[in-house]
């Protein structure tokens, strides 16, 4: 063993790491000693364990955020699908009206996990004879429901009117008040502000639906419900409504729950491939600074072996170092990566992304898992070595 | 001497070169395929979305009022303006012809569905399903079997220069007719081909191929609408600029941009009397959700050149650390810092070299694969990115191995051999 050099402070310590462990084997139970010598070996080699802790943290940090993320996207997708509107209607079978109190039991029915807007329809007349189709509805459910209307102006009073851009020309072409009649009865209304969305919306005149039924005395024929959360929960509401519902026939959006499916699913295979990728990446950065690191340590390796330490000791004295290193950094990056998830939700969906917990284990694990793989490769390829051997530096 | 040096290093430390080079591939590999996904992801997934249906819609500039309730369209048939079917083809002959993915006319027309001397009613529309057309030299095939695919039709589809029609579901059970049954439609003896579910009101309808529904009507060519499906690009506050108060250079920005207001505008020149504009349903909340995905896949991308940046530095920082005694050895014989340092430099550039251009091939095969096996297409990577790509590997290897390059200089050779420290 070579003698203590003035200014190589890791050279002395060495030394008193092997007097210390001659002095302390007879006296100290062996446990201690275990520990103490893991201790040291953190405490005196201050910069490579804090860059081998610091490739675990980041390799940690960049899995947790990856796989929260991958837990959490769905959620987030599916709240960007419901922008388009209904994924359920219900309509009165053959034709008829549904009940008064079919709203109030649709948002029963629903709980806060959707919103819901009924429709009622007519073809009344304009002052001039024409025919124009008059929808009632509630334009705060409207407004939330269906956000892609292009509306200039919502009705806020009674007797207010939604006009359909093409709708316009024919019953208010100068934005002057107006009479519809249907079935002898006429009603007159303002002219709130029109409408566009390049659908059947256009050609139509919406009303508050208070005043639709004081005018033609019928009830809503359509109830449109953009119903959230996964396919499973949608089609459990579903049935749900229909029970609540007996007389209504309730039916999927085809168009746009199909569509959410693929893109979803389209979206969490990339999502997941990434993440493979990412997460080898980051286990082949942590692996090759580990084994950077325990080989460096080959002459405490050869020390402690040529005191005697048998090759058992030896694997637990390693494996429990980077079970511990595993460990720390794992918790310190779970920690990061949540930080980073909740950001990139933040920056991307304007939402916050909830940890998930139970990302945690799982993450421990891997972490421990490829720590202890990068401690125990390079000791097996030590172990065939003479000790004499290293400490000579060949 | 500095050749040789170098040389000499990659044929004698094969382990410790693969070890470094392996972590430049695989960073590398990953890196390049991320870019590949990141940069094609948003065609890839507006594609998907065209899957929600037509984002466009074409109609008669001068229609009348359409007074339709449930998919029963109650204004007379005849009333109203068309457009001439002789037009559509031209909808591929504008500029952003190969973002339009399809497109599919509609005709619907009232007639009387007679059943055991019953007669009542119903909407029959006439459409393409998948028929084939020609351009120019371009030759395609659309329809609603493109447009629509959330059409199931359980028997087959009709052929479209043929006379047979589906029939909607609900329809179908309410006059109990099966596939392959025989229908009278204002007096015409037609074949159910297949029976049709959409989960719209389509279900209470018959559709049919569309010179059959012209025929019905009694006017050859006329169409009552048309429904496009096209790429588009979300909108923004200069895509909702009016084009008419456009100057010149601007104007031809947003004309060769594509979005779904300047690809209206387009349909609208080259169907002559016609009004386009977007489904506001399909066409703006497309745009928010391929936003969403696009911005998510960057920042993944993101972390993903982070993650593989600080693997290559790991690998370097190890390689470099490993190899002190020579360094000694190096310093011991006369050789100064800088000489030192720039045999480090020279194989890190060599390892980066090599390790990028296996990396960009297998990336490039990674990028393929990804797209084949979830996109069912081509994700192609821009020869472009090549130099690119081998850049960032350079810059990652030299500052990962900067740090420990620079302790290496600094080694007092004495301790360095002794290989204290």
């Amino acid at each position: 063993v070579s003698a203590p050099v003035p200014n190589s402070q890791q050279a002395f310590s060495q030394m008193s790491t092997v007097q210390s462990l001659a002095a302390s084997r007879s006296r100290a139970p062996h446990t201690s000693m275990f520990l103490r010598m893991l201790i040291r070996a953190a405490v005196l080699r201050r910069g490579r364990a804090a860059s081998a802790l610091f490739a675990m943290v980041v390799a940690a940090a960049v899995v947790t955020a990856m796989l929260n993320l991958y837990v959490d996207v769905q959620a987030k997708l599916q709240r960007e699908f419901r922008n388009y509107g209904a994924n359920i209607i219900l309509v009165g079978k053959d034709g008829s009206s549904l009940p008064g109190d079919a709203l109030s039991r649709v948002e029963s029915t629903l709980a806060g996990r959707g919103i819901a807007a009924p429709f009622a329809l007519v073809v009344a007349r304009t002052g001039d004879g024409q025919p124009v189709v008059v929808a009632g509805t509630d334009f705060d459910r409207v407004r939330q429901l269906d956000r892609w209307w292009s509306v200039s102006n919502w009705p806020s009073v009674p007797h207010q009117a939604l006009i359909g851009v093409r709708a316009l020309g024919v019953v208010s072409p100068k934005n002057q008040a107006f009479d519809l009649s249907f079935q002898g009865r006429t009603i007159h209304l303002t002219p709130a502000g029109t409408v566009q969305t390049g659908a059947a919306e256009d050609s139509r005149v919406y009303l508050p639906l208070s005043d639709f039924i004081s005018w033609t005395d019928i009830q809503p024929s359509t109830v449109e419900v953009a119903a959230s959360g996964s396919p499973q929960e949608v089609a459990a509401t579903m049935n749900q409504l229909a029970q609540a519902l007996p007389t209504a026939d309730v039916r999927p959006v085809r168009q746009i729950m199909e569509g959410e499916a693929r893109v979803l699913g389209k979206t969490r295979s990339t999502l997941l491939a990434a993440a493979a990728l990412i997460i080898l990446t980051a286990a082949l950065c942590v692996l090759s600074t580990l084994m950077g690191w325990v080989f460096d340590r080959r002459r405490d390796f050869a020390i402690m072996k040529a005191l005697g330490a048998s090759n058992r000791l030896l694997n637990g004295f390693f494996a429990a170092e980077a079970a511990g290193l595993g460990a720390t950094g794992a918790l310190i990056g779970f920690v990061l990566g949540i930080g980073i998830a909740a950001w990139i939700g933040r920056v991307n969906f304007h939402a916050a992304v909830v940890p998930r917990f139970t990302v945690l284990p799982v993450v421990l694990a891997g972490s421990m898992a490829v720590t202890l793989l990068s401690a125990i490769l390079p000791i097996s390829l030590l172990r065939r070595v003479q000790p004499a051997v290293i400490l000579k530096g060949e | 001497m500095f050749v040789r040096l170098v040389y000499e290093s990659f044929r004698r430390q094969q382990r410790r070169k693969l070890l470094a080079g392996v972590a430049i591939t695989l960073g590398v590999t990953v890196t390049t395929a991320m870019i590949a996904v990141a940069t094609d992801i948003g065609d890839k997934i507006n594609r998907e979305l065209r899957t929600i249906g037509a984002n466009l819609i074409v109609t008669p500039q001068e229609d009348s009022l359409d007074v339709e309730i449930g998919g029963v369209n109650l204004k007379p048939p005849t009333d109203g303006a068309f457009l001439s079917e002789s037009d559509l083809p031209k909808i591929k002959g504008t500029f952003w012809h190969n973002n339009i993915t399809g497109f599919a006319p509609m005709l619907p027309v009232m007639v009387a569905l007679e059943k055991n001397r019953k007669s009542q009613d119903v909407t029959l529309l006439g459409t393409y399903f998948a028929k084939p057309i020609s351009f120019g030299k371009e030759e395609f095939t659309t329809g609603v079997r493109s447009t629509y695919p959330w059409w199931k039709v359980s028997g087959d589809w009709p052929e479209d220069s043929s006379r047979d029609v589906l029939l909607g579901e609900r329809l179908a059970a309410q006059i109990a007719i099966k596939v392959g049954d025989e229908v009278t439609l204002s007096r015409r003896k037609l074949r159910v081909s297949g029976i049709l579910s959409t989960g719209g009101s389509e279900d209470d309808q018959i559709v049919a191929p569309l010179a059959l529904a012209q025929e019905i009507l009694g006017k050859p060519g006329a169409v009552r609408r048309v429904y496009v499906s096209a790429l588009t690009k979300p909108e923004d506050a200069f895509a909702r600029r009016d084009p008419k108060s456009m100057s010149g250079p601007i104007y031809d920005r947003w004309y060769c941009s594509p979005y779904p207001q300047s690809i209206a505008y387009q349909l609208q020149e080259v169907i002559p009397h016609s009004h386009a504009e977007q489904i506001r349903q399909v066409a703006q909340n497309e745009g928010a959700v391929l936003t969403r995905i696009e911005g998510l896949i960057f920042l993944i991308t993101l972390a993903a050149l982070f993650a593989s940046a600080l693997a290559v530095s790991a690998a370097m920082a190890t390689a470099i650390f490993e190899r002190r005694a020579e360094v000694g050895l190096m310093k011991a014989l006369g050789a100064g810092r800088l000489a030192v340092a720039s045999v480090f430099f020279a194989e890190a550039a060599l390892l980066a070299l090599i390790g990028g251009l296996v990396g960009f091939a297998t990336g490039g095969l990674l990028a393929r694969q990804i797209g084949r096996s979830i996109f069912n297409s081509q994700i192609a990577i821009q020869p472009v990115l090549l130099p690119v790509i081998l850049a960032i590997a350079v810059i990652v290897t030299f500052a990962g191995s900067a740090a420990a390059i620079r302790q290496a200089v600094r080694l007092d050779p004495v301790f360095a051999l002794r290989g204290e420290l």
